[in-house]
Formats: C-alpha cells, structure tokens, sequence
C-alpha cells in the first residue's frame, strides 16, 4: 500500500468514527431534552382547549377535536409513546405544529422567523470580535510591556469578567435612556417599516444591530486578545522565528507568514467551536434588547410551555454544536497529522 | 493525620501563600475587596438592617448622607438592599463552585486514573452534558423544579462540572506519566500514598483557583435567571433588584439610574475582585511558577 492510500484510510476511518460519535451524541442530548421538556408542569393543550371553550363557547369535546387536529402531538398518550412519535416525526423531518405561541403554524416556520436575526447579529459581532481580539492582541505580544500592552490587557480583562447581559443593561441605560436612543434599543428593525431590500429599512435594522452588536463584542474580544497575545508571545520564543530573522528575512513577512499563522491556528478552532453559538444567540442579550432571535423565541417558548418550538430550538442548537466541534476537530486533524492517529 | 503534617500543611497551603500575596498589589487588592464582601454578607445585616416600607414621598432620591445610594421605585433606601442582597448571591455562587469542583474532581481523576471503561462512560456524559446548551436548559429546569438557594446551587454544580472534569482527567493523565510517580510506584509507595502525597499537591493549585473561578459563572446564571424572572422572588439580591429596575421602568426614568446600576456594579466589583484574586493565586501556588523564583 502506498502512503498515500494508508493516510486516506487513516483520515477516513477517524472522520467515520468521528461521525459515529458526533450523531451519537445529538441522539443522547436531544433524548435527554425532550423528557426533561415533557415533564415541565402544565399542559399546554390543556390551557389551549380552556382558552377555545372560554372565547367561542366550544364543548370540551368540539375544543379537544380541534386540537388534535390541530396539534401533532397528544399529551394524553404515555410518555415513551410520545417520544417515539417524536423521533419518527423527526426522521420524516416533521417538526410538528407550535402549541401556544401561534397555535397550528408548523414549527418550522416559526422558527426560520427568528433564525436569521440570531444568524445575523451573533455570526458579524463573532466575527468583528475576533478580528479586534487577534490584531490588538498582535500589536500587544510586540510592544509586550509597553503602555498599549498593559491599557489593553488591563481593558480586555475587565470587560470579559463582566455578565454580557449586565453590559447590555448598563449600555440601555447610560447611552439609550440618557440620549433618547432606546428606541433604537428594542427590537430588530422600527415598527412601520416594510422589511425587504430597501434602504430605510436596511439603515434601521443597522441602527437596531448597534447595541447587541457593541454587547456581544465587548463581551468576547477580551477572550481572543489575551489568547492571542500569549501565542504570539509562545511563537515569538520559538527557533524558526530566529531562524527566520538571522536568515534576514523582511520583518513584515515574518509577522505575517512566521508569527501570525502559527500564533492564530489554534484560535481558528476555537472560532470554529464558536460557530456552534451563532444559530443559539444569546437569551439574556437578546432579552435585553428585545431583539427577535432564537434566545428571544425560547424565552417566549418556555414562558408558554410551546414544547415544539422548545424541542426545535433546543435541537438546532445542540445539531449546531456538535458540528461545530466536529469542524474543530476537523481543522485541528488537518493542520496537525498527530492527532489522527491518537484519534 | 500526624500534628507535623498538619503543620506542615498550614504552612503550605496557608501561611506562605499569604506571604506571597501580600507581595503581588493586585491580589492583594482584590482579597481585600472579597474580605469586605463577606464581611457585607455574614455581617452586613445586623449593621444595616432592611426596611421594607414604602414611602411614596422618597421615590428616586438621589444619593445622599441618608441614602448613600439614594431610593428606589418605593423609597426604601438601595444602599440596605445591596447590603441584605449580598448573601443570596454570595452563598449560591460558593455553593455552586464547590459542587462543582467536588463533582469534576471525582469524575475526572476516576476517569483518568481507571482509564477504559469507566473513563469512556464518564467522558461520553460529559460530551453530551457540555452539548446541550446550559442557559436554556436551566432555565427549563428552573420551571421543572422549584429552584430554593440550595437546590439552585445543586442544579448549578452539576451542569457546570463537564469542562473542568475534562481538564483535571487531563492533568491527571500528565501526571501519571511524571518521572516522580514513577520513582513513586517503583519505591512501593501503595496507590493511597500516591494520589494523596504525590497527586493532589500538584492538582491543589488548579482545584483552588478553578473553584473561585466558577463562582463567577454560578453568578452569572444565578443572576440572569432572577434577571428573566423564572426564579421565584424569595428575598432582596442583586438579581431581584435588577429585575424590579427593569420591569419598573429604568428604561423610562433617568432618575431611577442609581437603583439599577448598583445591585449592577455591586456584581461588576465581585466579579472583577474573584477573578483577579484567582489569578493572582495561580501565579502563586503554582509550584512550577514558584521555583522559577
């Protein structure tokens, strides 16, 4: 055999196993989250049936009818019979129908209402935060105990000790109440615009994007700064850099292609690890801001005890994850040969 | 336990760490800022206590000799409430950190020391618990059952083990491979000797300062579930405070800016002395760092 066809068989039989585990644990965690979400207290269906009979002076039997027919799943039915429906819903790729936050809507609908805000927001504040993280970081392992070292380390420490949310309250209350900017502070876009491809409405969402945004990255560039500064301060000790600088390479070349590259690999399988998050967002930013994400729809889903909708989101973002750091992963077998083999 | 060894612990885990920390400005600042925390917290009480009559008169008074922190949506004094408030958040988060650590120290040196079986069982739970996202899951849970300090702090300890028990099997693997242990085993020392004279002093360090630190991600959860209301109102913390602020209209008032930002900076200064105080202790106990010295 060739080397060539051993480490294609290596590589392919640690990305199957990989797999393997990767599906595994989507199957463990969503299991894990459907019962614990089925045993909340309340029925949903319940409340729905009350409501139909309160407001049209249905019959308890004309009410229970429309929500079987309305609804995917019955509450009635003995747990380990309502999961197995679940899975074989699943499998059908059927979501089912939302319960309580718009009664009948197939869940998927709901949810793709709210996804790519989340998308939006969280993937441009992810990526702006690291870029900011690893070229102040950069500039802070050269000049390293210097001034702008030491303001920015001392800065990127304190603001990532900080709740995000916390920051986020504190930026709604000393920028948006103190200058009238709270209207730019709740929700996603202004109420009365046409969403679609239109200027007015592109500048208000940007607008609305402004304080999630300046949350989501203040609380984050700290964690990539002060990783980066320490790798490139690790890299800067290392032979090749020597090596590279007695061999009188330029000095830009060796900061770009010698330091750089070798101080940000390891960052970019934590960005990829990262990615998990952008399709989660976060509740209690999201909160704060009123901003129409994922974390907003699974405030709202649980305050409603809508257990399609819960079950989706959670689904979504554990698939997410596990993918993500499955790509992590994937990175790391490709910039490192040592691992496949431990693999 | 002999008194030699006991002394001899005192003064290794104790004295000389406070000897050397009294060196470094930064942590002793921050000790010194955790010291007036738990101070607030056992003490503070008795020394302010809580008045809970509204006095619609004194709505959103700014600070003053009376009220250092000036007065909330009813008139009762912020300065009582952030001191009353101290020890929810106080007692939950060291209860949350140290079942956290007691959880992630058993499982990862037993899945690092046993290896095979057991170690792929415990790491496969521990995947699947660092998967399903935490927030969201405590919040269900918060609905599930209902959360009393204790049983918050429980629910905290055993989400949040995952990641640190990962990182102590990992140490313990390290540590397993060290040429002392093996002069260890090759001396006959017996398995006891070497997990507890050998092992665990060098994993102490670790232990401590990730214990301090999980106290800041036990507040952070902690907090934001009062934060969201889906944690019943038993008492006056911090996280209560800010919910009642935000609910009754910071976002409306200028005036109410004291009462929302105090319980807020109350948990900024805790954070920002927990973790400088954890760093500083790293650098410390250490033993590695230290013989560099």
């Amino acid at each position: 055999m060739s080397l060539k066809n051993l480490l294609r068989a290596v590589l392919g039989n640690y990305l199957f196993k990989r797999a393997l585990r990767a599906f595994g644990i989507i199957v463990a965690a969503s299991t894990i989250t459907f019962f614990i979400i089925r045993l909340m207290p309340s029925n949903p269906i319940e409340i729905f049936i009350n409501q139909m009979m309160s407001a049209y002076g249905m019959s308890y039997e004309d009410a229970k009818a429309m929500a079987l027919a309305l609804f995917t799943i019955d509450l009635d039915k003995p747990l380990h019979e309502q999961y197995f429906e679940y899975v074989t819903n699943i499998i059908r790729g059927n979501l089912g129908t939302s319960i309580s936050i718009s009664p009948g809507t197939p869940v998927m609908n709901v949810v793709t209402a709210f996804l790519p805000w989340t998308l939006f927001s969280v993937s441009i504040s992810l990526f702006s935060s690291f870029l900011l993280g690893i070229t102040l970081g950069m500039i802070a392992a050269y000049r390293r105990g210097g001034i702008f070292d030491r303001v920015v380390s001392t800065v990127a420490a304190v603001t990532s000790a900080i709740p995000g949310y916390l920051l986020g309250i504190l930026i709604v209350v000393f920028i948006g109440v103190r200058f009238g900017l709270i209207n730019y502070m709740r929700g996603a876009y202004s109420a009365g615009l046409t969403p679609g491809f239109n200027l007015p409405f592109i500048v208000d969402v940007f607008l609305h994007l402004a304080a999630p945004f300046t949350t989501y990255v203040l609380s984050t560039w700290g964690g990539w700064m002060l990783s980066m500064k320490a790798n490139t301060v690790a890299v800067l000790g290392e032979d090749y850099v020597t090596v590279a600088r007695a061999k009188g390479l330029p000095e830009g070349r060796i900061r770009t292609q010698y330091v750089g590259r070798n101080a940000m690999l390891p960052l970019f399988t934590s960005l990829a690890i990262s990615l998990g998050f952008i399709f989660g967002g976060s509740t209690l930013i999201e909160n704060v801001f009123v901003y129409r994400g994922v974390g907003r729809l699974l405030w709202s889903s649980i305050n409603a005890r809508d257990y399609t909708v819960m079950q989706a989101v959670f689904l979504i973002i554990t698939i997410s994850v596990v993918v993500s750091n499955f790509l992590a992963d994937l990175i790391y077998s490709l910039i490192d040969p040592r691992v496949r083999v431990g693999g | 336990m002999s008194l030699k060894n006991l002394r001899e612990a005192t003064r290794i885990y104790l004295v000389d760490p406070l000897k050397l920390i009294s060196r470094k400005k930064s942590g002793l600042v921050a000790l010194f800022g955790l010291l007036i925390y738990i101070i607030m917290a056992l003490f503070g009480p008795y020394l302010v206590p809580l008045d809970i009559t509204p006095k619609p008169g004194k709505r959103y008074l700014p600070p003053s000799l009376e009220h250092p922190l000036g007065t909330d949506f009813e008139g009762k004094d912020i300065f009582s409430q952030i001191v009353n408030g101290a020890w929810d958040v106080l007692y939950v988060a060291f209860l949350a950190s140290s079942f956290t650590i007691l959880i992630a120290t058993l499982l990862g040196s037993i899945s690092g020391f046993k290896g095979g079986f057991v170690d792929s069982i415990i790491m496969a739970v521990d995947e699947i618990l660092l998967t399903i996202p935490q927030f969201p899951l405590l919040v269900v849970l918060a609905a599930l059952v209902r959360l009393d300090n204790f049983t918050l702090a429980l629910v905290l300890g055993v989400l949040s083990w995952p990641a640190l028990a990962r990182a102590i099997r990992a140490q313990i693997l390290s540590l397993k491979e060290r040429d002392f242990i093996e002069a260890a085993r090759a001396l006959g020392l017996g398995l006891k000797h070497i997990i507890f004279v050998e092992m665990i002093p060098n994993l102490l360090p670790y232990i401590v300062v990730s214990w301090i630190l999980s106290m800041t991600g036990a507040i952070y959860s902690q907090v934001g579930l009062v934060f969201l209301g889906f944690v019943p109102f038993t008492s006056h913390n911090w996280g209560v405070m800010i919910n009642l602020a935000w609910t009754w209209g910071a976002i409306y008032h200028k005036d109410s800016v004291w009462y929302i930002i105090s319980p807020i900076f109350a948990i900024i200064f805790f954070q920002l002395c927990t973790i400088s105080f954890a760093s500083s202790l790293e650098e410390i106990l250490n033993p590695r760092l230290r013989e560099v010295r």
